[in-house]
């Protein structure tokens, strides 16, 4: 299952960040992962929110470029070789990975990843076929 | 020397008669020869053989830039296509370039203004020149190189670009005269410092420094670094490239060889002339050309002008340096860049809208360099960096292939560019001239 990640457009200038995320805490929105990719003058910030749709509309209406992108949330066995287990089904599938990233804080006892795929689609049907669990939208909303 | 003496010290009588023989025979010429033109003349009630002399110009129409563009290609031209043998291209505001043909004549014509040019700032004969403006479809090079032809100089035609070996053909064949933009030599004298060459050693004694506005402290700063004369020239690519004026040696205005280029002094909004040394914007006839000559044509550059004649013995009206432009053009690196041209191009990009901003700045190298700031529009932002970079890349691409000159593009958060009055801040100009 596909879970909504906010991206948000920042210049390399002090204090974007920080105006994303008092603006989020401002308005009672939990960030529950997040990522920044940066270049030499800006950044892209990527986030998982409990309450994307409302995130994306205030961050609008504050003069952010704001998009949501369809990721998924995989829970990783939190062991050694845990990740390279599960890169190698997507590796052996032809499964291209454009990002990932870690969760803020764990959801079971497994490792919680982030990853958006070239193929969102794709990378679902190959992850039930070898029954990795993902982590839906309400368990999300609801960490 | 003063190449053409005949004309570039004849009194203000002699002068006048001369103008007005070149302008009785234009007016005709233009009219049997340009449909555009038979036009204008027609709306405006001149006949053509109703020209007694050069004070009748006042009652011609004026040519403006938006009327080369809206006849591009050929549609101000006078003399038939298989009479052009050169043609040259300027930045033109959107789409088009502004296009010049040049007749036999006219080249021959160039070469005597571009001679006068070079006696002017003080050339002899038997100097040898190192012509370092961009030979091409920009008049600069070419320019000059007919005039230090028809001068009987030693061209050494480097061309713009590539500083050391600029520097090591001035140390080899000793050029007394050096022509290129003014920032372009003040770069060159620190990478000369680099180099470990003392500029202030330098051979280069007369500078012809044109085709970008300059101040009064950078030419001190020119003289300084390379111990040498630094003189202004102008032109533009409508009139006839440059060749239209030049200063001597007593650094007093520019010479304008008004006896084929007239010029007068008007009101930018009213077109009316305004008094002897009063600012204005350049109007400019081409009173001899024949490919494709211009009645008043509305330079947009804003000068004033002294008809007094010079201590060096020309009597030719000289205008001052460039004070101002009636448009928002800017010069970099020599091209004329038109913010509307960015515009075209961001507009032409799906998805953007034009809220940019050009940053002109001139770098401890001395070099301009142009950043564009373009607003990211929720339409093509993406989470990936690679679209992104994409995105900002085509940007960058298609204005260089527009303007001929680099430019760094940066993009930057909505509404971060400073608006006044609801509409973007188009050009912040960081440079001291």
């Amino acid at each position: 299952m596909k879970i909504t990640q906010i991206s948000v457009f920042l210049e390399n200038r002090k204090g974007r960040l920080f105006g994303v995320c008092s603006l989020l805490g401002a308005n009672d929105i939990n960030i529950r992962a997040l990522t920044i990719a940066e270049t030499e003058s800006f950044g892209v910030m990527r986030t998982v929110v409990d309450k994307s749709d409302a995130a994306v509309k205030l961050l609008r209406e504050h003069g952010f470029v704001a998009n949501f992108t369809d990721v998924v949330a995989i829970e990783v066995p939190d062991k050694p070789g845990g990740l390279a287990a599960v890169l190698k089904i997507f590796a052996d599938n032809d499964v291209n990975i454009e990002y990932m990233y870690g969760f803020v804080e764990k959801f079971s006892e497994k490792a919680l990843l982030v990853f958006r795929f070239e193929d969102t689609d794709l990378a679902q049907q190959i992850l039930a076929k070898h029954s990795i669990s993902v982590v839906t939208k309400k368990e999300i909303e609801g960490l | 020397m003063i190449w053409k003496e005949d004309v570039e010290c004849l009194d203000p009588a002699g002068l006048k008669a001369v103008q007005s023989e070149h302008l009785k025979k234009l007016i005709p010429y233009i009219y049997h020869h340009c449909p555009v033109y038979k036009q204008k003349l027609d709306v405006a009630g001149v006949a053509p053989d109703s020209i007694r002399s050069i004070d009748d110009i006042k009652r011609l129409p004026f040519t403006t830039k938006e009327d080369m563009r809206d006849n591009y290609p050929y549609g101000l031209f006078s003399a038939p296509q298989e009479q052009i043998h050169e043609i040259h291209v300027s930045s033109g505001t959107t789409g088009n370039p502004t296009l010049v043909g040049y007749t036999k004549d006219d080249l021959a014509l160039w070469g005597d203004v571009m001679a006068r040019v070079l006696c002017c700032a003080g050339a002899e004969p038997g100097d040898t020149i190192q012509i370092a403006y961009g030979y091409g479809l920009f008049t600069g090079g070419l320019g000059f190189h007919y005039g230090a032809l028809t001068m009987g100089l030693r061209i050494i035609p480097t061309s713009s670009g590539q500083t050391a070996r600029q520097l090591k053909i001035m140390q080899d064949f000793k050029p007394r005269i050096i022509g290129c933009t003014p920032s372009y030599a003040l770069y060159m004298a620190e990478e000369a410092k680099d180099m470990g060459i003392d500029p202030r050693q330098g051979n280069w004694k007369i500078g012809v420094f044109g085709a970008e506005p300059w101040s009064e402290s950078m030419r001190h700063e020119i003289e300084e670094a390379w111990n040498m004369l630094a003189t202004d020239v102008y032109g533009l690519s409508e009139i006839i490239g440059p060749g239209v004026a030049q200063e001597c040696a007593h650094k007093d205005g520019l010479h304008t060889f008004s006896d084929v280029f007239f010029p007068e002094i008007v009101d930018p909004t009213t077109g009316e002339e305004v008094r002897e040394g009063a600012d204005g914007e350049l109007v400019i006839t081409t009173l001899t050309k024949q490919g494709i000559p211009l009645i008043r044509y509305r330079t947009r550059d804003i000068v004033s002008i002294n008809h007094q004649k010079c201590r060096c013995g020309r009597t030719s009206p000289r205008i001052s340096k460039i004070k101002g432009r009636t448009d928002d053009m800017i010069v970099v690196r020599g091209i004329n860049v038109f913010p509307s041209q960015i515009e075209h191009v961001l507009v032409g990009i799906e998805g953007t809208q034009p809220h940019y901003q050009i940053v002109v700045d001139r770098k401890a190298r001395k070099l301009d360099e142009v950043e564009v700031l373009v607003e990211v529009e929720q339409k093509f932002f993406s989470d990936e960096i690679k679209h992104l970079n994409e995105i900002r890349d085509k940007i960058r691409k298609e204005i260089e292939a527009v303007l001929s000159i680099g430019v760094k593009v940066t993009l930057v958060e909505p509404k971060t560019i400073e608006r006044s009055m609801g509409k973007s801040k188009r050009i912040v100009d960081k440079r001291t001239l």
